[in-house]
């Protein structure tokens, strides 16, 4: 598997390929925890939020909100405690970017969450990682531990006054813990609803208290933001997407992997035939979704030749979204109707039940996506399967419900040829290669 | 719920002392106890093989929560085993991804070598098979877990060193 920074100097991948590169003094002998020192000592926690303000760094955990904005609406009167939580739950199918920054380089996210509790006025940070990265979470433990014997973790950090704990929490294995609200009811020990917004985390969180969450990849951007300043962040990117972004790249290409791209790369194409090697096998491309499972599904034919950008708004004009950076490629092997089968079983498997139209809607899309597959589709089921997305989209608790429908809306409408083939009467399919 | 019988509720007073204080340091995080619930099951699945009702009675004395708290978090969680699992609990990827690199040929030789199909253990109970989804190694698959350890880049053949490498 590759890992490399194409078009752009490494920033989140800088330390990767370092001997030990997860140890304190590693990090330390190039530059780390120097951006920490430079806010508690020479900035205050304002100057902090306003440089992240002025980096235009957006939130990478899916929805991408301004992360300096966010930060912003904890309020700085409020008598109750802080906290920032960052989100390791890593669990959109194709997205696998987190793992790899704290399996290489836990004292940057370390760095990054001491910072944004400066900013906040937070005493005590949280990393919920999902309960299969149990190794990272031992690497972050440790970390923590050296970070701590070196005076950067606790009391009085680097002999000032701000004292911060960090900690890490473990998942059990459900993916809607990464949505937020869930994910601090998880941290409560109750099981992982999501709540309902508003109020948001920033007002009543973590124990009802202002609480800022965090994805690893946005925390981690932020000690190379203070070191180096917003605006010099934001140029590496576009105006309004700034930065660097990660993309975890699966599936049908000759080097899967993780890759560092300025945001506004040019061009999806490129990146797919050359940085990534290609389709394999002499092979033609068919499809991608470049955000996770959770995004709207690309033809080939709306990348190829298209110029796509890969930055927020490039890929929102594009037909798609940037959400958690999960690029998955698909070759022309591939039925689209089983591979969105295989997404919606996932969504069904996950939804949390707490609301009806997400979990009975995505348990009868499962009965219908089944039932086709066992040969017995009928032509009007294309449309059974848009009435029960429309029953999900926009009428569910959580967006888990909007991410359930997405993949099937888009691909119903973008591969209806692969639709329409299971809906003929039996005698009448031709026979396709099924997935793998 | 009825209280559960008084020889389950009583069965655990307490694991050794370094496992008392492991849980204990985890109760430490939190300014609330009811937040250790998650890591304190991990641990008392680790001590017994699966968390039974007497591993709950103990967490939610531990805790001072109510049995019915702990079991409405326990039945929550994918990864909380509330029957017991085999010695070595193999979790293959069934997502997007691993299934278009041929997670199913994974499972398959698994299910033949073993004699068992995915949801089943084997009779000695060393093994438990088990699909389950997206485990963030989509760019290294097909993937699977043994227990907690990761094994990638998954071939039938590579499955069957894996499997021969596994100590009795
Ligand atoms: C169903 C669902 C799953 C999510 N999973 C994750 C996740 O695994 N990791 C993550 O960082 N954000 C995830 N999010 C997004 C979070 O709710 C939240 O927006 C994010 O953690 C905020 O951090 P950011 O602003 O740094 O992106 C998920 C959202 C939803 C609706
Ligand atoms: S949309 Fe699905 S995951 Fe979200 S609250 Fe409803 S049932 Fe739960
Ligand atoms: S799809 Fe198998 S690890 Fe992500």
């Amino acid at each position: 598997m590759r890992i490399e920074a194409i078009g752009c100097e490494p920033l989140l991948l800088a330390r990767f390929n370092l001997e030990n590169s997860r140890s304190l003094e590693t990090y330390r002998r190039h530059g780390g925890y120097e951006a920490l020192r430079k806010a508690l000592t020479t900035m205050s926690p304002d100057d902090v939020i306003n440089e992240v303000k002025k980096s235009a760094l957006r939130g990478r955990g899916g929805a991408g909100f301004p992360t300096g904005t966010k930060w912003s609406f904890v309020p700085k009167d409020s008598p109750k405690p802080k906290y920032v939580v960052c989100n390791a739950d890593e669990s959109e199918p194709g997205t696998f970017k987190d793992r790899y920054l704290m399996e290489r380089d836990p004292h940057m996210l370390i760095e990054g969450m001491l910072i944004a509790a400066y900013a906040l006025g937070a005493r005590t940070a949280y990393c919920y990682t999902r309960g299969e990265y149990k190794y990272l979470i031992d690497i972050m433990d440790q970390a923590i531990e050296e970070a701590r014997a070196a005076g950067l973790v606790g009391e009085r950090i680097l002999g000032t006054d701000f004292s911060c704990e960090v900690y890490t929490h473990t998942g059990a294995g459900a993916y809607i813990c990464g949505e937020e609200t869930a994910l601090l009811n998880s941290l409560e020990g109750l099981r992982g609803h999501p709540r309902m917004k508003p109020p948001f985390p920033a007002v009543a969180g973590l124990y009802g208290c202002p609480t800022v969450v965090n994805n690893v990849e946005t925390l981690c951007a932020v000690p190379w933001i203070i070191m180096h300043g917003g605006d010099a962040y934001r140029s590496l990117g576009t105006e309004k997407s700034g930065g660097t972004k990660l993309w975890s790249v699966s599936g049908h290409v000759k080097y899967p992997g993780v890759y560092e791209l300025p945001m506004g790369y040019d061009d999806m194409e490129k990146f797919i035939m050359e940085d990534c090697g290609g389709i394999p096998n002499g092979r033609k491309l068919k499809a991608v979704i470049p955000g996770g499972s959770s995004v709207y599904i690309m033809r080939a034919e709306d990348i190829i030749g298209k110029d796509v950008r890969m930055d927020y708004e490039g890929l929102v004009a594009a037909g798609s979204m940037v959400g958690s950076g999960g690029f998955i490629v698909m070759d022309d092997t591939v039925d689209i109707f089983e591979s969105t089968k295989n997404l919606i079983e996932f969504y069904k498997h996950e939804s949390c039940g707490w609301c009806t139209p997400c979990r009975e809607g995505t348990d009868w899309l499962v009965k219908a996506f089944k039932r086709i597959a066992r040969g017995e589709g009928r032509p009007e089921d294309a449309q059974l399967l848009l009435d029960l997305c429309d029953n999900i989209e926009g009428k569910s608790f959580c967006p888990l419900g909007d991410a359930a429908a997405w993949p099937i809306q888009s691909a119903i409408k973008r591969f209806p040829e692969d639709f329409k083939r299971h809906l003929l009467p039996l005698a009448e399919q031709e026979r396709v290669p099924a997935v793998a | 719920m009825n209280p559960l019988p008084k020889e389950i509720e009583e069965e655990i007073q307490s694991f050794s002392p370094e496992v008392e204080a492991e849980i204990d340091r985890h109760i430490a995080k939190y300014p609330v106890k009811r937040s250790a619930i998650l890591p304190i099951m991990f641990i008392v699945q680790r001590e017994r093989g699966y968390l039974d009702a007497a591993g709950i009675a103990y967490i939610a004395r531990r805790l001072d929560l109510t049995i019915t708290d702990v079991w409405e978090v326990a039945t929550f969680y994918t990864m909380i085993n509330l029957k017991p699992v085999g010695k070595y609990h193999i979790q293959v990827c069934r997502t997007l991804s691993c299934q278009l690199l041929g997670a199913e040929k994974i499972v398959e030789h698994i299910s033949k070598r073993l004699g068992i199909k995915p949801g089943e253990t084997t009779p000695d109970g060393r093994f438990t098979l088990s699909w389950v989804e997206c485990l963030g190694s989509c760019g290294t698959a097909p993937a699977m877990q043994i227990g907690f350890d990761y094994y990638e880049n998954l071939t039938p053949e590579r499955v069957d060193e894996i499997l021969d490498s596994l100590k009795e």
